[in-house]
Protein backbone atom coordinates (compact mmCIF):
# COMPACT_ATOMS: atom_id res chain seq x y z
CA UNK A 1 0.00 0.00 0.00
CA UNK A 2 1.18 3.51 -0.67
CA UNK A 3 0.53 6.51 1.47
CA UNK A 4 0.96 10.20 0.86
CA UNK A 5 1.27 12.50 3.85
CA UNK A 6 0.82 16.26 3.55
CA UNK A 7 2.31 18.36 6.33
CA UNK A 8 1.36 22.03 6.38
CA UNK A 9 1.53 24.87 8.84
CA UNK A 10 -1.56 25.38 10.98
CA UNK A 11 -3.80 28.28 10.11
CA UNK A 12 -2.60 31.41 11.84
CA UNK A 13 1.05 30.29 11.94
CA UNK A 14 3.12 32.74 9.94
CA UNK A 15 4.70 31.20 6.84
CA UNK A 16 7.50 33.51 5.67
CA UNK A 17 8.52 31.09 2.90
CA UNK A 18 4.98 31.00 1.53
CA UNK A 19 4.93 34.79 1.62
CA UNK A 20 8.20 35.03 -0.30
CA UNK A 21 6.89 32.60 -2.92
CA UNK A 22 3.71 34.70 -3.24
CA UNK A 23 5.74 37.88 -3.76
CA UNK A 24 7.88 36.16 -6.37
CA UNK A 25 4.79 34.98 -8.25
CA UNK A 26 3.36 38.51 -8.15
CA UNK A 27 6.66 39.85 -9.50
CA UNK A 28 6.50 37.33 -12.35
CA UNK A 29 3.23 38.93 -13.38
CA UNK A 30 0.81 36.48 -11.78
CA UNK A 31 -1.26 39.28 -10.34
CA UNK A 32 -4.15 37.04 -9.32
CA UNK A 33 -1.99 35.27 -6.73
CA UNK A 34 -3.15 35.95 -3.18
CA UNK A 35 -1.91 34.18 -0.07
CA UNK A 36 0.53 31.30 -0.61
CA UNK A 37 1.24 28.64 2.01
CA UNK A 38 3.84 25.95 1.49
CA UNK A 39 4.28 22.56 3.10
CA UNK A 40 5.78 19.11 2.73
CA UNK A 41 4.68 16.00 0.89
CA UNK A 42 5.99 12.64 2.08
CA UNK A 43 5.42 9.39 0.14
CA UNK A 44 5.55 6.21 2.18
CA UNK A 45 5.42 2.58 1.05
CA UNK A 46 3.75 0.31 3.56
CA UNK A 47 3.84 -3.48 3.87
CA UNK A 48 0.48 -3.26 5.63
CA UNK A 49 -2.50 -4.42 3.56
CA UNK A 50 -5.24 -3.51 5.99
CA UNK A 51 -6.40 0.04 5.39
CA UNK A 52 -7.57 0.93 8.88
CA UNK A 53 -4.44 -0.50 10.46
CA UNK A 54 -2.30 1.46 7.99
CA UNK A 55 -4.20 4.62 8.78
CA UNK A 56 -3.70 4.15 12.52
CA UNK A 57 0.01 3.59 12.15
CA UNK A 58 0.39 6.56 9.75
CA UNK A 59 -1.39 8.77 12.25
CA UNK A 60 1.08 7.65 14.90
CA UNK A 61 3.99 8.39 12.53
CA UNK A 62 2.66 11.90 11.99
CA UNK A 63 2.19 12.58 15.70
CA UNK A 64 5.58 11.16 16.65
CA UNK A 65 7.83 12.41 13.86
CA UNK A 66 6.47 13.61 10.53
CA UNK A 67 4.65 16.68 11.87
CA UNK A 68 5.38 18.98 14.78
CA UNK A 69 1.82 19.41 15.97
CA UNK A 70 2.71 22.61 17.83
CA UNK A 71 2.87 24.37 14.46
CA UNK A 72 1.84 21.85 11.82
CA UNK A 73 -1.19 19.83 10.75
CA UNK A 74 -1.23 16.75 8.55
CA UNK A 75 -3.42 14.91 6.08
CA UNK A 76 -3.08 11.26 5.11
CA UNK A 77 -3.99 9.89 1.68
CA UNK A 78 -3.98 6.12 1.08
CA UNK A 79 -3.58 4.44 -2.31
CA UNK A 80 -4.05 0.67 -2.50
CA UNK B 1 30.39 18.59 39.53
CA UNK B 2 30.16 16.34 36.48
CA UNK B 3 28.92 17.36 33.06
CA UNK B 4 28.24 15.86 29.64
CA UNK B 5 27.90 17.18 26.12
CA UNK B 6 25.82 15.20 23.63
CA UNK B 7 27.40 14.84 20.19
CA UNK B 8 25.16 14.27 17.17
CA UNK B 9 26.26 13.89 13.57
CA UNK B 10 26.77 17.55 12.49
CA UNK B 11 26.89 19.03 15.97
CA UNK B 12 29.42 21.84 15.58
CA UNK B 13 29.53 23.77 18.87
CA UNK B 14 30.19 20.69 20.97
CA UNK B 15 33.88 21.47 21.38
CA UNK B 16 33.31 25.16 22.17
CA UNK B 17 30.92 24.00 24.89
CA UNK B 18 33.36 21.37 26.18
CA UNK B 19 36.12 23.95 26.39
CA UNK B 20 34.01 26.35 28.48
CA UNK B 21 32.81 23.55 30.76
CA UNK B 22 36.38 22.43 31.37
CA UNK B 23 37.42 26.00 32.10
CA UNK B 24 34.70 26.66 34.69
CA UNK B 25 34.43 23.18 36.24
CA UNK B 26 38.11 22.23 36.07
CA UNK B 27 37.20 18.83 34.62
CA UNK B 28 36.56 17.70 31.07
CA UNK B 29 32.91 16.89 30.33
CA UNK B 30 31.89 13.45 29.06
CA UNK B 31 31.36 13.62 25.33
CA UNK B 32 28.38 11.34 24.73
CA UNK B 33 27.67 10.00 21.23
CA UNK B 34 24.02 10.14 20.09
CA UNK B 35 23.83 6.39 19.43
CA UNK B 36 24.72 5.50 23.02
CA UNK B 37 21.69 4.48 24.99
CA UNK B 38 22.71 5.51 28.47
CA UNK B 39 23.93 8.80 29.90
CA UNK B 40 26.77 8.74 32.42
CA UNK B 41 25.80 9.95 35.86
CA UNK B 42 26.19 13.74 35.60
CA UNK B 43 24.80 16.93 37.14
CA UNK B 44 24.55 18.86 33.87
CA UNK B 45 23.75 17.76 30.33
CA UNK B 46 24.41 20.21 27.48
CA UNK B 47 22.89 19.73 24.05
CA UNK B 48 25.10 21.85 21.81
CA UNK B 49 24.54 23.86 18.66
CA UNK B 50 24.97 22.61 15.14
CA UNK B 51 22.85 21.04 12.42
CA UNK B 52 22.16 17.58 13.82
CA UNK B 53 21.20 15.11 11.09
CA UNK B 54 21.55 17.89 8.52
CA UNK B 55 18.35 19.55 9.78
CA UNK B 56 16.41 16.88 7.85
CA UNK B 57 12.60 17.04 8.16
CA UNK B 58 12.73 19.84 10.79
CA UNK B 59 15.63 21.19 12.84
CA UNK B 60 16.06 18.88 15.82
CA UNK B 61 13.32 16.44 14.75
CA UNK B 62 15.60 13.49 14.03
CA UNK B 63 17.87 14.15 17.02
CA UNK B 64 14.83 14.21 19.31
CA UNK B 65 14.19 10.57 18.32
CA UNK B 66 17.79 9.42 18.87
CA UNK B 67 18.69 6.71 21.38
CA UNK B 68 20.43 9.00 23.79
CA UNK B 69 17.52 11.45 23.97
CA UNK B 70 15.31 8.82 25.62
CA UNK B 71 17.69 8.77 28.56
CA UNK B 72 18.15 12.55 28.49
CA UNK B 73 14.37 12.94 28.76
CA UNK B 74 14.24 10.44 31.63
CA UNK B 75 17.08 12.25 33.43
CA UNK B 76 15.48 15.65 32.84
CA UNK B 77 12.23 14.39 34.31
CA UNK B 78 14.18 13.29 37.37
CA UNK B 79 15.53 16.82 37.80
CA UNK B 80 18.98 16.70 36.16
CA UNK B 81 19.94 20.10 34.69
CA UNK B 82 19.71 20.23 30.90
CA UNK B 83 20.88 23.16 28.79
CA UNK B 84 20.08 23.32 25.07
CA UNK B 85 21.85 25.90 22.98
CA UNK B 86 20.64 26.82 19.46
CA UNK B 87 20.15 23.41 17.78
CA UNK B 88 20.02 22.08 21.35
CA UNK B 89 17.02 24.37 22.00
CA UNK B 90 15.37 23.06 18.82
CA UNK B 91 15.98 19.48 19.97
CA UNK B 92 14.47 20.24 23.40
CA UNK B 93 11.27 21.66 21.86
CA UNK B 94 11.05 18.71 19.43
CA UNK B 95 11.44 16.38 22.44
CA UNK B 96 8.66 18.31 24.18
CA UNK B 97 10.91 18.99 27.16
CA UNK B 98 10.28 22.65 26.39
CA UNK B 99 7.08 24.22 25.04
CA UNK B 100 6.75 25.90 21.65
CA UNK B 101 8.64 25.47 18.40
CA UNK B 102 11.43 27.19 16.49
CA UNK B 103 10.45 28.19 12.99
CA UNK B 104 12.18 29.67 9.96
CA UNK B 105 13.49 33.19 10.70
CA UNK B 106 10.87 35.76 9.76
CA UNK B 107 13.38 37.48 7.44
CA UNK B 108 14.16 34.10 5.79
CA UNK B 109 17.89 34.72 6.13
CA UNK B 110 20.45 32.89 8.23
CA UNK B 111 21.53 35.42 10.88
CA UNK B 112 25.05 35.29 12.29
CA UNK B 113 26.05 38.23 14.50
CA UNK B 114 26.37 39.34 18.11
CA UNK B 115 23.02 40.49 19.51
CA UNK B 116 22.06 42.29 22.71
CA UNK B 117 20.03 40.05 25.00
CA UNK B 118 18.33 40.95 28.27
CA UNK B 119 18.30 38.61 31.25
CA UNK B 120 14.63 38.54 32.09
CA UNK B 121 14.64 36.01 34.89
CA UNK B 122 17.36 35.45 37.49
CA UNK B 123 15.50 32.90 39.64
CA UNK B 124 17.09 29.98 37.85
CA UNK B 125 20.30 28.02 38.18
CA UNK B 126 21.18 29.16 34.67
CA UNK B 127 20.97 32.89 35.33
CA UNK B 128 21.58 33.32 39.06
CA UNK B 129 24.87 35.13 38.40
CA UNK B 130 23.18 37.84 36.36
CA UNK B 131 21.15 40.83 37.50
CA UNK B 132 17.53 41.19 36.45
CA UNK B 133 17.31 43.14 33.16
CA UNK B 134 21.10 42.92 32.77
CA UNK B 135 22.00 43.37 29.14
CA UNK B 136 24.56 40.96 27.70
CA UNK B 137 25.82 40.34 24.19
CA UNK B 138 25.75 36.78 22.86
CA UNK B 139 26.33 35.76 19.24
CA UNK B 140 23.48 34.15 17.30
CA UNK B 141 23.98 31.89 14.28
CA UNK B 142 20.79 30.30 13.03
CA UNK B 143 18.26 30.15 10.22
CA UNK B 144 15.43 28.76 12.30
CA UNK B 145 15.24 30.57 15.62
CA UNK B 146 11.82 32.14 15.34
CA UNK B 147 10.21 31.11 18.64
CA UNK B 148 6.54 30.29 18.35
CA UNK B 149 3.96 29.18 20.88
CA UNK B 150 0.23 29.85 21.12
CA UNK B 151 -0.86 32.92 23.07
CA UNK B 152 -1.99 30.93 26.11
CA UNK B 153 1.39 29.20 26.36
CA UNK B 154 3.21 32.53 25.98
CA UNK B 155 1.06 34.10 28.72
CA UNK B 156 1.74 31.15 30.99
CA UNK B 157 5.50 31.30 30.35
CA UNK B 158 5.55 35.00 31.18
CA UNK B 159 3.32 34.56 34.24
CA UNK B 160 5.49 31.78 35.67
CA UNK B 161 8.78 33.63 35.09
CA UNK B 162 9.91 31.13 32.49
CA UNK B 163 10.98 33.60 29.81
CA UNK B 164 14.67 33.74 30.72
CA UNK B 165 16.22 35.75 27.90
CA UNK B 166 14.74 38.32 25.54
CA UNK B 167 16.29 40.02 22.51
CA UNK B 168 16.88 43.63 23.51
CA UNK B 169 17.34 47.06 22.02
CA UNK B 170 14.72 46.51 19.33
CA UNK B 171 16.95 43.87 17.72
CA UNK B 172 14.85 40.78 17.27
CA UNK B 173 16.95 38.82 14.78
CA UNK B 174 14.38 36.20 13.83
CA UNK B 175 10.84 37.37 14.53
CA UNK B 176 10.46 35.40 17.80
CA UNK B 177 7.16 35.90 19.60
CA UNK B 178 7.50 38.55 22.32
CA UNK B 179 11.26 38.79 21.55
CA UNK B 180 11.81 35.51 23.40
CA UNK B 181 15.38 34.17 23.17
CA UNK B 182 15.29 31.51 25.91
CA UNK B 183 12.77 29.64 28.06
CA UNK B 184 12.64 27.30 31.05
CA UNK B 185 10.55 24.19 31.64
CA UNK B 186 8.03 24.06 34.45
CA UNK B 187 10.45 22.46 36.94
CA UNK B 188 13.10 25.03 35.96
CA UNK B 189 15.82 22.43 35.41
CA UNK B 190 15.69 22.54 31.60
CA UNK B 191 16.54 25.67 29.63
CA UNK B 192 16.87 26.33 25.92
CA UNK B 193 18.12 29.45 24.18
CA UNK B 194 19.00 30.36 20.60
CA UNK B 195 22.00 32.68 21.27
CA UNK B 196 25.39 31.14 22.07
CA UNK B 197 26.69 32.01 25.56
CA UNK B 198 29.48 29.41 25.08
CA UNK B 199 30.85 31.55 22.24
CA UNK B 200 31.04 34.61 24.49
CA UNK B 201 33.40 33.22 27.11
CA UNK B 202 36.86 34.06 25.82
CA UNK B 203 37.97 37.72 26.21
CA UNK B 204 39.96 37.33 22.99
CA UNK B 205 36.67 37.16 21.10
CA UNK B 206 34.89 40.04 22.84
CA UNK B 207 33.27 40.66 26.22
CA UNK B 208 32.96 37.28 28.02
CA UNK B 209 29.27 37.85 28.82
CA UNK B 210 28.42 34.15 28.57
CA UNK B 211 30.70 33.04 31.40
CA UNK B 212 28.15 34.05 34.06
CA UNK B 213 25.74 31.39 32.82
CA UNK B 214 28.25 28.57 33.20
CA UNK B 215 29.69 29.91 36.46
CA UNK B 216 26.18 30.12 37.88
CA UNK B 217 25.58 26.49 36.96
CA UNK B 218 28.81 25.43 38.65
CA UNK B 219 27.80 27.37 41.75
CA UNK B 220 24.32 25.80 41.79
CA UNK B 221 25.35 22.24 41.00
CA UNK B 222 28.64 21.77 42.86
Amino acid sequence: MKARVFVTLKNGVLDPQGKAIGHALNNLGFEAVGEVRQGKLIDIELADKDESRARTSLKEMCEKLLANTVIEKYEIELKP
Amino acid sequence: MKSAVIVFPASNRDRDTAEVLEKVIGKKPHMVWHADSEMPNVDLIVIPGGFSYGDYLRCGAMAAQSHIMRDVIAKANKGVAVLGICNGFQILTESRLLPGALMRNAGLKFVSKPVPVEVEETQSMFTRRYKKKQRVVYPVAHGEGNYFADEDTLDRLEGEGRVVFRYAGGENPNGSARDIAGVLNEKRNVMGLMPHPECACDPLLGPPDGLGLFEGLVEALS
